[in-house]
């Protein structure tokens, strides 16, 4: 029976312009930052509430994962915005939205009623999409 | 309450968000940032903690308690972590710590430095294998 989701994985063009954009202007908190040597970096944060979820900020680059192809191919892709990498949640959208709008964080859609409570969609520095929901009660 | 008022509204309340993540190391006054909300101060401690669940002073010992943390974690002492993000009283900063972390600052410090070394020296138990092998690490360079 599987139990829980510990890490999961955000692509990312550069790993240090990508820690300035999850902590600093997301808020999340640092979880491991290991340098693995040969310029390899672990480095994975938490969301301010979930702390046992670690988001893996994934360097794409030539290596085991990714052939020269294919990592080209990848760093295209992101940059574009093709991944929709999770959906994130905060107690008030409003207030959140106008917060991060305020630190330069860029937003695809502003907060907008849907079914399930409210949304709006934002970008990463990398180029990655995400969902930023104001849940209600179901 | 229409919308453009509601937005200018939030407007205020995320500027003095702001205000305290920026200034909380400082001594700060809550009935300033009331009057530059434009709010009674009974009206900005009802709206701040409508929206953040948490009445304006305890956001600023949440976030003088956060960066404590950070601060710790980086290795400094208990007295530097209390002064520099704005604590008076180094006893009222233990006490709120250890109610908030359940654990004192000098064990949290103490934890966080034999992480930090273990992370440094042993990568490998903090990273799941697959991604080791994705990684190109090479084990033995910290076996």
């Amino acid at each position: 029976m599987i139990t829980k989701l510990t890490h999961t994985c955000i692509y990312v063009l550069d790993q240090q312009r990508a820690y300035d954009f999850y902590v600093n202007k997301l808020g999340f908190l640092v979880h491991t930052d290991a340098p693995m040597g040969e310029g390899v970096r672990w480095l994975t944060v938490t969301p301010p509430e979930q702390p046992e979820l670690e988001i893996t900020l994934y360097l794409v680059s030539e290596g085991p994962m990714f052939d020269k192809e294919t990592a080209e191919t990848m760093r295209v892709l992101v940059s574009k915005g093709t991944f929709g990498a999770a959906v994130f949640t905060c107690k008030d959208l409003l207030a959140t939205y106008e917060e991060l709008t305020a630190k330069g964080v860029v937003f695809k859609k502003k907060p907008t009623k849907e079914f399930y409570g409210f949304e709006a969609l934002f970008v990463d520095d990398s180029g990655n999409w995400f969902s930023l929901a104001q849940l209600e009660r179901q | 309450m229409d919308l453009y008022e509601k937005q200018y509204l939030y407007q205020r309340m995320v500027r003095a968000k702001l205000y305290i993540d920026s200034h909380y190391a400082e001594p700060i006054d809550l009935r300033l940032i009331a009057d530059h909300a434009c709010c009674s101060k009974f009206h900005f401690i009802r709206l701040f903690k409508a929206i953040y669940g948490k009445t304006p002073h305890h956001y600023l010992s949440s976030v003088r308690l956060n960066h404590a943390r950070i601060l710790l974690a980086e290795g400094h002492t208990v007295a530097e972590a209390c002064e520099a993000v704005g604590f008076e009283s180094s006893t009222s900063f233990a006490n709120l710590f250890k109610r908030t972390v359940s654990e004192t600052p000098t064990a949290f410090q103490r934890r966080m430095m034999t992480r930090k070394v273990a992370m440094l020296k042993q990568p490998l138990r903090f990273v799941p294998n697959c991604f080791v092998e994705q990684m190109g690490v090479k084990k033995r360079n910290f076996e």
